[in-house]
Formats: C-alpha cells, structure tokens, sequence
C-alpha cells in the first residue's frame, strides 16, 4: 500500500485530496490529509467579519464536511518533515511514511516579527483580519468607533489576497458613510507599494477610486516600529503615523516546519517551479495554494487554477512522463468598493489586469476593472460557489487566462 | 572617466542588460540615488545581489537581502535610504525586485 500525504486541508489540500481519491487506485494507494484545525474556514469572508455583514456561521464549517469519501483525515499539528526520509512526524507522535507530499499549509500572519506590533496594544485598538480570531475582536472596535484616524497598514509583501487591504478601505469608507460619522473619520492607507496595487493599470484605477472616497495614501512606507504606548506607526525611513484603531496586515510567513525542513525560502514557503508546481529541491514534493513560493497571487480562485494542471502532473509524475501542464499564474479577483459596488481583475504571471467583461467576452455579466453592482453580486454569490467547490461540485470557469474581450493598455506608470 | 552614454536603462533607470555592469558604472550611479561614497558595507550589499540575482535571474527582495546577509532591515536602510531593495538592484544593474504580486 502507498502513501499519498496532504499536509493542510484548507482550500488547496481540499481540492487535491479529492481529485487525488478520484484518480488513484484504493487497492494501492491511501490519501491521508492533515490538519491542525477541524473548522474550515472561508476566509474571503474575513474581510465582512469587522462590519457585521457575515456572522461567524458564514465563514466557519466542520472541516469534515468537506473530507471526500476514501479520504483519512487527522487532526494534528506536523512537527517535523524530513524530505530526504520521506517522512513526516505529527505532534502527536504518529509517524507518516509517504509516497508523495502535497504541501498545502498555506500561509499565515506574524505580527510579532514587527516590533511593538504585538506589545500593548493588539486586539485593543491594533487589529488583523486576516485570521478568524482578529477580524471577530475588530467587530467591536469597528461599530464603536466614534472618529478619528483609522489606519491600514501592510507591513511587508507578499501576502495573502493583496486585494483585501483596499477592500477593508473602501468597506471602512462606506460603513462610516452610512453611519454618519464619515466626516469625522481620517482614513489611512500605509503601504510598501508605490501605489494602490502591485500592477501598474490596476493600480491606477484603484488608486483614482482611493482618492475619489477621500483615503489618503502614505506609498513607499516600510513599517519598522509600532509604538503603542503614543499609538503611532513609524516607518524605517523615520516617517510617524499616529492612529486611533490600526489595522495591521503583518509580514506572511508559511509554516515553520518548511523551513526547518529545507524545503522553504526566507518566509518558509516552498520553493517549486511556478508551472508544473514541482518542489525543485525532491520531486515527490508538490506544493499548492498559499504555501507555494510562486509569483502569483495568494489566493483561492488561483489555487482552483493550480487544481487542474497540478494532479495531471503528479499522475504523469507517477507513470514516470514527463510533466506536460503548465500552471499560467491565472488569478481572479472580485474587489469590493463598498455601497454594493464591486470590480473585477483578472491577470496571469505576463499580462496584468486590464479592462473588459468576462468570463465571456464582449458580454460579461462582470466588467472587469468596472464598478458595478453586477460584480458585488458575483462577490457575494462567490462563497456558495465556494462551499460548492470544497464539496466537489464542478464549476465551470475558464481555467487557462484569455486576453479576449480585453483591452490591453500600454503601461504608464511603473510596476 | 566612465559615464552612462553606452549603459541602456529602462524608463525607470534600471540597466537592461546586467552583464554591461563595472564597478565604476555602479559608482555613478550610487551618485544619482544620492549615495556619494560606496562603503566597504554598501559593497557587501552590492555584492550578495548581483550573486543571488545573475544567478536567480531576478533582483532580492529586502527580505532576501535581510536574511541573506544577515543585515538588520534597520541598517540597510542607513546605508539605502527609501528603498533599499529598489535602490541597491538598480545600483547592482539588475532589474526592479518583484517583491510583490
């Protein structure tokens, strides 16, 4: 009997656990999947949590009602992987003999890498949403907010969905907008970036949407310190930011027992080819989704792209082929702009997002690069399209990016 | 006297083709990011990217230069003020640092 390990079963492990129980052969093999939680978490709905628009039912379900049939999950932390053993230790003490290793343990927060991020004034007025626990402790802070600056803060690239840190503005803009109160509140935006987003022509035309909702953007700010005691934000570069409620998105960082194990870079994600998804260091190794050192972003829609190209690739690797499909860095992203408006970007590793309709094209429904309420529908209707796809139900988007129906713009400004 | 004339940028003033790269070339051009005089420090810096990047085929992040080197953030921007990241590749004649997607 073989062995195939899935370390994680959060939207990646579970995809790859089900198409892997498909595909393989139960006389041979046996699909094993870890993780440390038992909740899985949608956690595109993170963003909703600090303005009561999504209860904690909403983004929080058992993790075995998404298991498939044939599949073993263990609910255990991983303590140690040794590649070279093909051996994975849990904390428990149960030893894990694999076959092959699909690493799926996505990526995660580490404010205390920030100095003073984390002394004095976390989950009192500093705040993440970017796990489950801190956007439910922001809730309070948020409808109790009676004024002052709100500042949002990404301390280093890359992270989790880039997008979510506009979102979390545009949202703040609109909520304060609606309360009354937005006159009295001075919305921030401290980011690494030169702009609004990492792609030249989508950040001007979100950059012109911060300024139109009057947020003001602090570019090239590298966050160095957090002096909690006076609430201000400092920048390496000796720039002071003073804010009332901080919301901090902290450096990423993958799971540490990569980087114990040789297999993940300086943040502890897994360094693998960016096409065929391929550990370049053992080639019984894949890594999917966030815990992936690809150039693409860290996302769900680009982990159900990665789907399709990563198991024909470990079934080719298995019949001892060559690995013929290539993941294209394809990325698809719903950005809401808050007042029941949302846009649309699509991108892959060489071509940034540009305008268009989608998914057919010259038609949509969704404009990309638009504000519309159409897309804001797509947002919402995502997460059912979402639990639809942990549970195995087909969806059928175009895996491959198609430039099609879109208008490609020469670049103006830098990357 | 080595100047620019023969060196091709991009718009953004990075080199195009990092093997035209000399060490003076990397003192004009320290000149025009407002570091006049390239230190022993600045060099260790200089040196460590063009290793990883010619070989990676892409310009470090801060944090790879961070951990690579073992220079605190800190001190890297005393020595590259701004950006160091963005800074020491365009010095180092490599290409802009794609720390972000």
């Amino acid at each position: 009997m073989k062995t195939f390990l899935i370390l994680g079963a959060g939207t990646a492990g579970t995809m790859i656990a089900r198409k892997m129980a498909a595909h393989l052969d139960a006389n041979h093999w046996k699909v094993i999947v870890v993780d440390k939680n038992d909740r899985h978490y949608y956690q595109p709905g993170f963003l909703f949590l600090p303005f009561g628009y999504y209860k904690e039912d909403d983004v929080v379900k058992p993790i075995r009602n998404f298991i498939a049939k044939g599949v073993e999950y263990i609910q255990a932390e991983v303590d140690q992987l040794e590649p070279a053993q093909n051996r994975v230790t849990l904390a428990n003490g149960r030893v894990i003999n694999y076959d092959y290793l699909v690493v799926a343990t996505g990526t995660d927060i580490h404010p205390e890498e920030t100095e003073g991020l984390k002394n004095g004034g976390w989950h009192q007025n500093i705040f993440d949403f970017y796990t489950f626990d801190g956007a439910m402790a922001m809730a309070p802070a948020i409808s109790d907010f009676k004024g002052g600056r709100l500042v949002v803060n990404v301390v280093e690239n890359p992270i989790k969905c880039p997008v979510a840190p506009l979102e979390f503005l545009f949202l703040a803009d609109a909520y304060f907008t609606r309360k009354g109160i937005r006159s009295k509140v001075d919305i921030v935006y401290a980011t690494p970036l030169p702009g609004a987003f990492t792609k030249p022509v989508a950040s001007s035309v979100l950059g012109k949407i911060l300024e139109k909702k009057h947020i003001n953007v602090e570019a090239e700010f590298n966050a160095g310190v957090v002096d909690a005691s006076r609430n201000i934000l400092a920048s390496y570069d000796e720039r002071e930011i003073s804010y009332d409620l901080l919301v901090s998105i902290p450096l990423n960082k993958g799971a540490s027992f990569l980087g114990a194990a040789g297999i993940g870079d300086e943040l502890n994600h897994v360094r693998v080819d960016k096409q065929t998804l391929q550990s370049t260091q053992f080639e019984n190794i894949w890594a999917l989704g966030d815990a992936a050192n690809i150039p693409a972003s860290k996302a769900g829609a680009v982990i159900h792209f990665q789907m399709e190209t990563a198991y024909k690739n470990i079934l080719q690797h298995m019949a001892g082929q060559s690995l013929t499909h290539h993941f294209d860095g394809h990325a698809l992203c719903y950005i809401e702009t808050g007042f029941d408006k949302a846009t649309l970007i699509d991108f892959d590793y060489t071509h940034q997002p540009f305008p268009g309709k989608y998914p057919v094209p010259g038609v949509g429904p969704f404009d990309l690069l638009g504000e519309t309420t159409v897309n804001h529908w797509g947002k919402l209707a995502f997460r059912y399209i979402y639990y639809m796809m942990m549970r195995g139900i087909e969806v059928p988007l175009p895996t491959d990016f198609s430039m099609s129906g879109k208008k490609q713009i020469l670049d103006q400004s830098p990357a | 006297m080595t100047d620019l004339v023969n060196v091709a940028l991009n718009a953004e003033g990075f080199m195009i083709d990092p093997n035209q790269w000399t060490k003076e070339i990397a003192e004009i051009l320290a000149r025009q990011e407002g570091i006049d005089v390239l230190t022993p420090e600045h060099w260790r810096i200089i040196d460590f990217c063009r290793t990883t990047g010619l070989a990676s085929g892409k310009a470090p992040t801060l944090r790879q230069i961070t951990v690579g080197t073992g220079i605190s953030t800190k001190d890297l921007f005393a020595l590259y003020p701004k950006g160091p990241a963005k800074k020491v590749a365009k010095i180092a004649g490599l290409g802009k640092p794609e720390g972000c997607v």
